[in-house]
């Protein structure tokens, strides 16, 4: 077993982890280690946009951009960090531009900007251009930057070295236990602040925006250490996935002027939100998606609606509306190339000349690891940090997106929370001493891995895997009841129980092993699931990402509060509540 | 339909020599993609088959992997491009090029470093007044388009003769990011990486057979992106 020594940690090499090494390599000794190639990470995935309100095209405020998040959050985002996302994506939007990524540009060369769903000028008035993109493959072209920053930089990388447990010593952090996958070899990493950048855990869902590799590593470990994690019940759905696959359609394509229509062509967003129709909250839209198919309206009455991005579609409602825009053809495919490919390939279906066919798609954790602003990770409601603790991203929760997350505002938190995130995290290195290394570190996790390694019951992982995400989907998804939710927590805890003592895997062996590490990742799923039906269960109100069919009301005398949840040794959870930050948003209905 | 999926396995702790193993597959539906395929032999039927992927839609660039004798990301092929009527045989290998580590997945570590070998990264430590944006008209963003979208699969890079003859030549990957940098208006280092891809294992090697064409899964035409390279050099 080797063990290493680096001042700052950084777990996890997506946006948020890449632009934490960025800043923190500049004055401390920082390693990154990921389980997957840098490049591979699933920021690359992100299509739309990343949201600053740079006013290219017409006049932006940072102060609108904080109110459509505040109300895009059903207000359950602390204002305090929605000013600093706000503030702080023109600078980092603008940063990315100089590091080189390659935006889209205005005529006059300037970044250009798309409209997005719940982005509005003058504080609800009408849609505005705050998007700013690189045709639809803006997390790419992040992602790549970043790593070309960190390659110009010479930032340590450990890549496909896959983290499975963090190293305490009492109440201090001490360092990471991580495997090789190349060898199997363990290894230990001591260091003084450990940030997470894990990304999210999408497949505990069947139908899922995300890649196999997002199955919530870190949340799983510090959860295991005792630690919170918050707002759990507030998953995102995604309303347009392709049919069947999951595969994201970007809100992009909304944003360019497509629209959502039923087996009627009934563009019926006008129905659920008559101000901004289509380009309303992601919750209202997946749930506008859900109860048109629930009324018999989805395409042949099947579980879809079409996607429509036609010319002829989009420049009738443009008309329609006054717009004096027009699309063609061409201007699609210099767009939305990306979604063009999917569909030609996956579908055989060509968007320039019919619809897309998409359902809501499991997308994108609001809840997470409690950090304040400067990604500390909070220990208890109270507000308490664990010194050399830190998280960023979509495993962290801020919490800048509250009960719903507006579209473009995942990329500017992975960026202005990653920065924060390796500029505290350094910080902290410099001055902390190292905290030694309890006797065998990896004690724990090399008996939990070798109980898998050598397990011998006959349950195959897949197996709990597809049982869960047919349960997730079924009673903790877009529409939520007392009842689901009791017997989907009865029934994760029944496959957590297989998991324990009924378990097979093929591979004893050492090199790649990844049937060892997705069977060890498949708990980490199934505590997720676990924790995120308890937290939802004892919501009982509606709110952004929350829609229960028992409790259809926000409830703020009640509710205005942020879940916490513990698991103890023995696996129970508890849950604690702490205050909502409001500063200037009161809340007020929310209506699109 | 029904596919015989053959993939060439190879366990370091276990054999001495790769070999094929084959799979028989029933209902598969037309759509399946051979990554399907794959996560259902190692799903269901053998744990042990080793092979990376993550997104499976064509974005992270993780299961590059020798299809029917063409490199091709495995969760952007369909089985209905690979078989025409009710069965047939579909064969998986890994990339040639690089070294077998376990079954599909290979040493990805010499074509990184080529990759880094061209200095891929803007260089410009000059900001505007104000910190805002560098100016760039869409005509010059447009110039380097091709090379954004490349996602380091290998795919290309492994696909290509003149680099399965000799692996010191850097090879199309790392020459369609070097292309990236040397076009756009914005970088400064254009003639330093030009000097690193006239070297002996730079461009040159490139013979014009066009295989990393025929292999990009983004439809880059690299082998254009390779020639303009070379033509910067003669003018420079």
């Amino acid at each position: 077993m080797q063990t290493h020594r680096h001042e700052v940690i950084i777990v996890g090499a997506g946006g948020a982890g890449l632009m934490a090494a960025l800043y923190a390599s500049r004055n401390t000794d920082t390693a990154v280690i990921s389980k997957l190639y840098p490049t591979r990470s699933h920021t690359g995935a992100a299509q739309g946009g990343i949201s600053a309100a740079l006013g290219n095209h017409e006049e932006d405020n940072p102060d609108w951009h904080v109110y459509d998040t505040v109300k895009g959050s059903d207000y359950l985002a602390d204002q305090d960090a929605v000013e600093i996302l706000c503030r702080e994506a023109i600078d980092v939007v603008l940063e990315l531009e100089h590091m080189g990524l390659p935006f889209d540009r205005t005529p006059d060369g300037r970044i250009a900007q798309r409209r997005f769903g719940g982005h509005t000028s003058n504080f609800g008035e009408k849609p505005v251009r705050r998007a700013c993109h690189a045709a639809d493959r803006t997390g790419h072209m992040i992602l790549q930057t970043l790593y070309q920053q960190c390659i110009k930089n010479d930032v340590n990388f450990y890549d496909e070295f896959h983290v499975v447990d963090l190293i305490m010593n009492g109440d201090r952090p001490a360092g990471i236990v991580a495997i090789e996958l190349g060898t199997g070899e363990m290894h230990i990493f001591q260091a003084k602040s450990i940030l997470f950048a894990t990304g999210g855990w999408g497949k505990v869902w069947q139908i899922s925006s995300n890649a196999y590799t997002l199955t919530g590593d870190g949340n799983a470990i510090l959860l295991r250490k005792g630690l919170p994690a918050q707002d759990m019940e507030f998953y995102q759905f995604h309303p347009t996935g392709i049919f069947r696959l999951g595969i994201l359609i970007t809100e992009g394509v909304r944003g360019e002027g497509g629209v959502l229509l039923n087996d009627k062509g009934e563009r019926f967003m006008e129905r659920y939100a008559p101000t901004i129709k289509d380009l309303a909250s992601r919750d209202v839209v997946s749930r506008a998606i859900y109860l048109e198919v629930q009324e018999g309206r989805g395409i042949n009455g099947k579980g879809y609606v079409h996607l429509d991005i036609t010319p002829e579609t989009v420049n009738h409602y443009l008309q329609k509306e006054g717009e004096k825009r027009r699309i063609d053809r061409e201007y699609i495919e210099t767009k939305l190339p990306d979604i063009l490919d999917f569909c030609r390939t996956y579908l055989g279906v060509d968007p320039v000349h019919e619809p897309m066919p998409v359902q809501p798609t499991a997308h994108y954790a609001m809840g997470g690891i409690p950090t304040n602003a400067e990604t500390e990770i909070l220990a208890n409601a109270a507000g308490d940090i664990v010194p050399g603790l830190y998280a960023a991203g979509e495993c962290a929760c801020v919490s800048v997106h509250g009960a719903n997350r507006l579209g473009t505002n995942s990329l500017n938190d992975l960026v202005v929370f990653g920065r924060r995130g390796g500029l505290r995290a350094a910080e902290y290195a410099k001055d902390a001493d190292w905290v030694p290394l309890p006797d065998d570190p990896a004690g724990e996790i090399r008996a939990a891995l070798e109980g898998i390694r050598n397990a011998n019951g006959s349950t195959r992982p897949i197996e709990l895997r597809e049982r869960m995400m047919t349960i997730m989907s079924r009673d903790v998804g877009v529409f939520r009841t007392e009842e689901g939710m009791s017997r989907a927590l009865e029934e994760i805890r029944e496959l957590q129980e297989t998991f324990r003592t009924d378990l097979t895997i093929d591979d004893t062996g050492h090199i790649f092993n990844f049937d060892l590490l997705e069977a060890w990742e498949t708990g980490n799923l199934l505590d997720l699931a676990e924790v995120t039906a308890a937290s939802a269960l004892a919501r009982r109100e509606s709110r952004g990402a929350h829609s229960r069919e028992d409790f259809p009301e926000r409830d703020d005398e009640n509710f205005l509060t942020h879940t916490l949840a513990t698991v103890d040794v023995n696996g129970k959870i508890s849950l604690d509540y702490k205050p909502v930050v409001i500063t200037k948003h009161q809340p007020k209905e929310r209506v699109y | 339909m029904e596919v015989t999926l053959k993939v060439r396995r190879f366990n370091p702790e276990q054999d001495e020599k790769p070999y094929f193993a084959e799979y028989t597959l029933k209902d598969v539906e037309p759509v399946d993609r051979v990554l399907d395929l794959l996560h259902h032999v190692k799903w269901y039927i053998d744990g042990t088959l080793a092979l990376r992927r993550s997104c499976a839609h064509g974005i992270c660039g993780s299961d590059a992997m020798r299809i029917n004798g063409v490199n091709m990301l495995a969760c952007k092929a369909l089985v209905q491009n690979l078989i025409k009527g009710e069965r047939g045989t579909i064969q998986v290998e890994p990339m040639y090029g690089l070294k077998v580590i376990k079954d599909l997945v290979v040493d990805m570590e010499p074509f990184f470093d080529h990759y880094r070998s061209v200095m891929p990264f803007l260089v410009n430590d000059t900001i505007p007044e104000g910190g805002r944006e560098r100016l760039q008209t869409p005509e010059q963003r447009e110039r380097f388009d091709e090379g954004t979208k490349c996602i380091l699969c290998a795919a290309c890079t492994t696909s290509c003769p003149s680099y399965w003859a000799n692996g010191t030549y850097v090879g199309p990957a790392a020459i369609v990011q070097a292309h990236r940098f040397i076009f756009d208006s914005r970088d400064e280092a254009g003639a330093d990486r030009l000097a690193v891809l006239s070297e002996e294992n730079g461009v040159w090697r490139c013979r014009t057979i066009f295989n990393c064409t025929t292999a990009c899964p983004r439809e880059i035409p690299v082998t254009q992106l390779i020639a303009e390279v070379k033509g910067e050099i003669g003018r420079r």
